[in-house]
């Protein structure tokens, strides 16, 4: 084999690898990425029980509740018209505060409950994740203020 | 004044950089010698500069001074001076201050220490490393100084994110971004390269250190940073596939192809132009990962201080320095002329292989990390991509590819006999097999992917050591232990992945003082909780003992801290190393009827997973200086043999 034909099996083989990995990210891909749902979204179009998906919204002041567990919270997740109760088993992370925003990962159950795996506060005090920019951040706030009153 | 003074030197390294490019643009192009000599006084110069200013923005940060603006956003009295002085770069504007610090010193390095490029070559190099550069003091200075006046003077300051307040802080960001801005140095050698046209071994060998180095970094800023979170976030898990952390992964994984195929340049004059394309993919992934981290176009865990204007800002760069070198790339790889070729079963195929791997891992990585964004600018759809999908999408090719590291150093360069590759490669399949039956046989509920990690990791721990079979251990090179320790300590840390993903045991449960928990062969006996102080917060503790077995008894102490500065909360998980694993136990919130929530897992030979990113550096380290020693002495036998001629 000439220094020239290496040269082009090289090449080839380099493309032949990058086409194969963008084919088998597209495969992996289709199954494996989880859409993002407010609320709303699931009240529209509710996805399949035990799709995952990640839910995004306002934990709605004075709705946590602890379990008898112990271990078990469940709060409701609201994006200013529509609300979704999640149930969490685990610690809750630090910045996780009623009247704040939350993302969680997990899965609807047969009932309608979406069942976080993960929960993500914010880290930083300024930090907003990306998917809850179109969110009103004061709904949840105001709400409680009118039932109070 | 102090602040002004930082200012002024920010400027003067700026203006320095600028001359630092036109002499050497000009001085190559005009052929002016006198413009090429001093382009090397001006590098220096240059990365004094910046430095100054650095050490002046920390100096305001130690002092408090609140007159300034970023130091009364991201800074408070009361902290702990640790806290005060890597809260430097704790925020946006101090952390572009130490990549541009990073790169001008880089370039002040290039300019003192590089003796082996050809001059031509170097000259070009320094002003590719300086138009680099100026792109970033562009940034820094006209939207994110750093030495802002406040006005008027608060009384005190907001104080740093409590997360970030942690030894951390002091380490990871620094190491990462003396890797990240490394490799622009390797970007810079690949376009001086393509300037004047010199790709051969001797631009590889000079090029090999600076790689090495970056990678070194790299690779210790990856390994804290994913220890860091691992204590930090409390969630027991080490990698999470976040967009922050794969924006760390995908330059390690350009930069470890690019140094396999570096030594191809070197050794046998092989894989030219791939070597000088991984250059400006491994440097373009660097302003990549900084443009998703200060940008927070994708949701993270590790996100701080985030500003989506000034990522645009990067971008624009971006676009500009990767396709202005790829364009360079397109018009110069014709004339680069081809290099030895070799057989398919060689030391060069194996490093191809491992290139091809590397890179298609890096593809899949890449892929994954921008899809939701992708799909966001066409579909408007919003969507997330997980562990699922990175570990079903790269673990297999992972192993493939360390299945290759452990044949690719036992093969002869050029050509060699596939039957005496299975000869020399024998013991260490026999020893994978062995690991495998007794993993199948003694173990259970084990996934594939572990169960195959593990043995594999079995074998390559033998087959590492391989390369030193029937030679003389005081004349084999150093920087061969290099790749020797580098590559047992990946076989290592996948013992750590293996074992932690499929033995980890956890109890979570709501626990009153005088409880026992009880978790594998840890009995754990929950004490008390008391109230306890620290310098700038105050936090519950649980006084907690744990005994192994019928082992030593030891205290351990999770916290949930309060920091009075941002009225927030963070728990600080307690770990207790044995030798087999480490117990991690972190304590939640209590209830009114005096029951605490108590997360416990016991992790064995996770500690491995850093162990082994530590020998993985350690052996870069070793190769590194290996390589500088042996070009030293090359070039003092050449110095004396031209005095004696």
């Amino acid at each position: 084999m000439k220094a020239k034909h290496q040269r082009l099996v090289l090449v080839l083989l380099a493309l032949v690898a990058l086409i194969g990995a963008g084919l088998l990210a597209a495969y992996a891909l289709q199954d494996q990425a989880s859409y993002f749902y407010t609320p709303s979204d699931i009240a529209a179009k509710k996805p399949e029980a035990g799709v995952a998906i990640r839910l995004g919204g306002m934990v709605e002041e004075g709705s946590i509740q602890r379990s008898a567990d112990g271990v078990t919270v469940q709060f409701i997740v609201q994006d200013g018209t529509t609300q979704q109760l999640v149930s969490y088993t685990g610690i809750t992370p630090d910045l996780f505060v009623e009247g704040s925003g939350v993302v969680a990962d997990g899965r609807l159950d047969a009932d309608g409950m979406f069942i976080a795996e993960t929960l993500l506060a914010k880290h930083d005090e300024n930090y907003i994740p990306r998917e809850l920019e179109g969110i009103d951040m004061t709904a949840g706030q105001r709400k409680t203020e009118t039932l109070v009153q | 004044m102090i602040a002004e003074t930082g200012l002024i030197a920010l400027w003067l390294a700026a203006a320095l950089t600028l001359l630092q490019f036109v002499l050497g643009a000009v001085g190559l192009r005009a052929e002016r010698d006198d413009y090429i000599a001093a382009i090397r006084p001006v590098a220096v110069a240059q990365g004094i500069f910046v430095s100054l200013s650095f050490l002046l923005l920390i100096w305001l940060f130690l002092r408090s001074d609140m007159s300034v603006k970023l130091v009364a956003m991201n800074s408070a009295s009361v902290k702990p001076l640790l806290y005060k002085f890597a809260g430097t770069w704790g925020n946006h504007e101090g952390s572009m201050l130490l990549w541009v610090t990073v790169m001008g010193m880089a370039g002040a390095f290039i300019a003192l220490f590089e003796r082996s490029l050809q001059k031509r070559t170097l000259v070009a190099t320094l002003a590719a490393q300086a138009f680099i550069s100026l792109g970033f003091y562009a940034f820094l200075l006209v939207s994110s100084n750093p030495f802002e006046r406040l006005f008027p003077v608060p009384a005190d300051g907001q104080g740093l994110n409590p997360l970030l307040q942690d030894p951390g802080l002091a380490f990871h960001p620094p190491t990462l971004y003396f890797g990240y801005v490394g490799l622009s140095v390797a970007f810079s050698f690949a376009v001086g390269a393509m300037i004047t046209r010199d790709v051969g071994p001797a631009f590889a060998k000079a090029m090999r250190p600076w790689v090495l180095g970056a990678w070194i970094f790299l690779t210790l800023g990856i390994t804290a940073g994913s220890y860091w979170a691992y204590y930090e976030l409390g969630w027991g898990g080490w990698w999470f596939w976040d967009p922050v952390e794969n924006a760390s992964l995908m330059p390690w994984l350009a930069a470890t192809a690019l140094l396999h195929s570096v030594t191809v340049l070197a050794t046998r004059d092989g894989l030219r132009a791939w070597t000088l394309m991984l250059a400006v993919v491994a440097f373009s992934m660097s302003m990549i990962g900084t443009f998703l981290v200060r940008s927070g176009i994708l949701t993270s865990v590790h996100a701080f201080a985030v500003d989506p204007e000034r990522g645009s800002f990067i971008l624009a760069l971006l676009a500009i320095y990767i396709g202005g070198a790829m364009a360079l790339f397109a018009l110069r790889v014709g004339t680069v002329k081809e290099g030895s070729r070799f057989e398919l079963i060689s030391r060069e195929g194996a490093l191809v292989a491992n290139n091809l791997l590397l890179s298609v891992i890096l593809a899949l990585v890449f892929i994954g990390t921008l899809y939701p964004l992708m799909v966001e600018a066409v579909t408007g759809e919003k969507l997330s991509v997980g562990p699922p999908y990175f570990n079903l999408a790269t673990g297999p090719l992972a192993l493939l590819l360390v299945a290759v590291m452990a044949a690719g150093p036992l093969l002869r360069w050029r050509r060699d006999n596939p039957k005496t590759l299975l000869n020399r490669i024998s013991i260490p399949v026999l020893v994978a097999a062995a690991a495998l039956f007794a993993l199948v046989a003694f173990t259970s509920g084990m996934s594939i992917l572990s169960l195959l990690g593990m043995a594999l990791a079995a074998g390559v721990a033998v087959a590492s050591f391989a390369p030193l079979w029937k030679r003389n251990l005081r004349r084999t090179p150093v920087h061969t232990y290099g790749m020797i320790i580098a590559h047992f300590g990946v076989a290592v840390a996948l013992v750590g992945m293996a074992a932690e993903s499929s033995f980890t045991e956890e109890r979570l449960v709501a626990a009153k003082p005088g409880d026992e928990i009880t978790v594998n062969k840890w009995k754990l006996q929950f004490q008390a909780i008391e109230p306890v102080a620290g310098p700038n917060w105050t936090a519950l503790e649980a006084r907690m003992t744990a005994q192994y077995g019928d082992g030593v008894l030891h205290e351990i102490e999770p916290q949930n801290r309060m920091f009075a500065a941002a009225q927030t909360q963070t728990s600080e998980a307690a770990l207790l190393t044995r030798w087999n694993g480490q117990l991690y136990v972190v304590l939640g919130e209590g209830d009114s009827e005096d029951r605490w929530q108590v997360r416990v897992w016991w992790k064995p030979f996770v500690p491995l997973i850093w162990y082994g990113g530590i020998l993985i550096a350690l052996g870069g380290l070793l190769a590194m200086v290996g390589r500088l020693r042996r070009g030293y002495q090359h070039r003092k036998q050449r110095e004396f043999t031209e005095a004696m001629l």
